[in-house]
């Protein structure tokens, strides 16, 4: 007859013990977090309201709203989106459907690891050396979203590339047979089954896009503009350098104001990131094979 | 051989036949695609290219490596002798990378471990999404949260005159980076095959002995590779580092001690520099320095983590 022995018990006892020490290190980890966006949602959530939302800056930025801001981080976003998406999905689509496994392609591997791995100021020094000034772009929006687009590539292609994999490779074959090219076969079969995949990679990279402030400050953000912008070649303000230069660079500031900055700042981060995943859930429940 | 030249013969032979407008637009489409395959090898090197260039001149002229590696006196803008040495933005850099490290380190693998071998189901689920969602939350956030909150916490809770400092921003950094490499030594738990497990399982082990003395020392290289990649994170930050650490330059001797980072030097002093000064192609310099940092860091992380694969 099988009974636990004394060992079998003190094992038991430590799986127990580090079983609780572990989560209670993940919870730890996670509690801060939670205190500061209860603190953000206490102190910011008065803040916003919809003229807050929709007007001007006013009294040197101690009053008003943040709608030249808001409206220039989307432009910010959008302008980076239509420069990095193609880019990022032809690159993804290259590495998954037609790179052979050699050297090569382990270079490029490895030049995507290390684009997403240099510090965002650097971006911000190439941003700068070579769009404002190189191309002649000067601080304008498309200098800025290009500098995004490129701190922000990774993001696509690392994403795309995964949905792209995860199309079987008898959906391929059998198109092959038919006697459809390849670039048939990625059109019209790869592509539509990854097509959600690569939404939500395209979401994640508006997320990172909108909360950058570093490679924006020195391209094309302003501290402040009477102005909305007219055209690409405009500066803009944007929503991540708004919260930095009311936070640290105006006098007087009042305190609830850099809060509801902030709030809205995360809120759309957050927002980005929660239908990202939702989509992938999803995803996930629907695949057919 | 023979029967694979064949069969290139006979498509060679019927290549007339094949040059339709699909031909065309495959041939097309794969050239577009593989221009943008390499669009991350010519951003690279264009981004070590232009900030090079804007860095040459001092590189040539001014620069000294005695003084720019071993002098603490970074004075850009003095009047009677500009310097240019980055030993304490390097020590600010590093105090509080380091001190991140610490806080970021056990809690990661901790949390880590937690979710890949013990949490499952909802639970799982939930941990996962949440870590996700920690890790985007952006840098400007995270400096205002240590401007706004911790600040006042620390002057409060350790009677110092200035709460942003090595402490402020080391938590605030271990915050951020910890999402990040938890996420990354968790992928590298999964990857340990399940066979490992159910074999030590079988003879009896149980779960922590199984996980201490199979899955650990199995994933030690891709969890090595995580610790380094979050380095690397925390090296490279800016906007955080910038608003938390009190931004003046010091050799730190306390935890307490307020510092300056190297990427926040950049952050703060390229605004006011003319393009080509002295000045402007130091801070390029530095940006140079943090480039071939991280592309070290990145190298070697790769490097640890394919190794394993291929063992």
């Amino acid at each position: 007859m099988f009974s636990a022995s004394e060992l079998n018990h003190r094992n038991q006892r430590i799986q127990s013990l580090f079983r609780f020490f572990l989560g209670g290190m993940t919870v730890t980890l996670m509690v801060p977090v939670v205190i500061i966006l209860t603190v953000l949602i206490i102190k910011g959530g008065p803040a916003i309201s919809f003229e807050f939302l929709f007007t001007n800056p006013t009294n040197g930025m101690t009053a008003g709203g943040i709608f030249p801001a808001l409206l220039g981080t989307i432009c910010l976003v959008l302008v980076a989106l239509i420069a990095s998406v193609p880019l990022g999905i032809g690159a993804a689509i290259y590495l998954s459907e037609y790179a052979p496994d050699n050297a090569f392609t382990r270079i490029i591997n490895l030049a995507i690891i290390n684009l997403a791995g240099v510090p965002s100021i650097v971006h911000a020094l190439f941003g700068l050396g070579a769009f404002v000034i190189f191309f002649k772009f000067g601080t304008s929006i498309l200098a800025a979203s290009l500098t995004l687009a490129i701190l922000t590539l990774p993001v696509v292609i690392v994403a795309t590339r995964e949905s792209l994999q995860a199309v079987p490779m008898a959906f391929r074959e059998a198109c092959w047979n038919m006697g459809a090219t390849r670039w048939q076969t990625i059109r019209r079969v790869v592509l539509p089954n990854a097509i959600t995949g690569i939404l939500t990679g395209v979401i994640l990279e508006v997320s990172r896009t909108a909360g950058e402030t570093a490679p924006i400050m020195f391209t094309g953000a302003a501290f402040f503009l009477p102005l909305l912008p007219q055209s690409v070649f405009d500066q803009t303000m944007a929503l991540s350098l708004h919260l930095f230069v009311v936070s640290t660079q105006v006098p007087n500031m009042p305190e609830h104001l850099p809060y509801g900055v902030a709030l809205v700042l995360i809120c759309l981060v957050l927002m980005m990131n929660s239908l990202s995943i939702a989509l992938r859930m999803y995803l996930r429940g629907k695949k057919k094979w | 051989m023979s029967s694979s030249s064949r069969t290139a013969a006979v498509a060679n032979s019927l290549d007339f036949d094949r040059r339709g407008k699909d031909w065309y637009i495959d041939k097309l489409a794969q050239v577009l695609m593989f221009l943008g395959g390499i669009s991350a090898i010519i951003f690279i090197i264009g981004i070590f290219i232009f900030i090079t260039g804007e860095g040459l001149g001092f590189l040539i002229e001014g620069f000294s490596f005695k003084e720019f590696f071993l002098s603490s006196a970074w004075r850009p803008t003095s009047a009677k002798q500009e310097t240019y040495g980055i030993l304490a933005l390097v020590a600010g850099t590093a105090s509080v990378t380091g001190l991140a490290m610490l806080v970021a380190i056990p809690f990661s693998l901790g949390a880590a471990i937690f979710i890949a071998e013990f949490a499952s189901g909802k639970t799982r689920e939930f941990l996962k999404v949440s870590v996700e969602l920690l890790a985007a939350i952006p840098s400007v956030v995270w400096g205002f949260i240590g401007l706004a909150i911790m600040n006042p916490l620390i002057i409060e809770l350790f009677h110092v005159p200035v709460g942003l400092n090595v402490l402020n921003a080391g938590i605030i950094l271990g915050l951020m980076a910890a999402p990040i490499m938890t996420s990354i030594a968790e992928d590298a738990l999964k990857a340990v095959p399940d066979r490992y497990r159910e074999a030590a399982e079988a003879m009896g082990a149980t779960r922590w002995q199984v996980i201490y003395k199979v899955v650990l020392p199995a994933a030690k290289n891709g969890l090595l590779g995580a610790v380094l990649l979050g380095v690397g994170r925390g090296f490279g930050e800016t906007m955080a580092v910038l608003m938390a650490t009190g931004h003046s330059i010091n050799i730190p001797t306390s935890v307490f001690d307020s510092v300056r980072a190297l990427t926040a030097t950049i952050a703060a002093e390229l605004g006011e520099t003319a393009v080509g000064s002295t000045h402007y192609e130091a801070l390029f310099t530095i940006g140079i320095f943090l480039f071939v940092i991280t592309f070290i860091i990145n190298m070697t992380a790769d490097f640890i983590v394919r190794g394993i694969r291929k063992g």
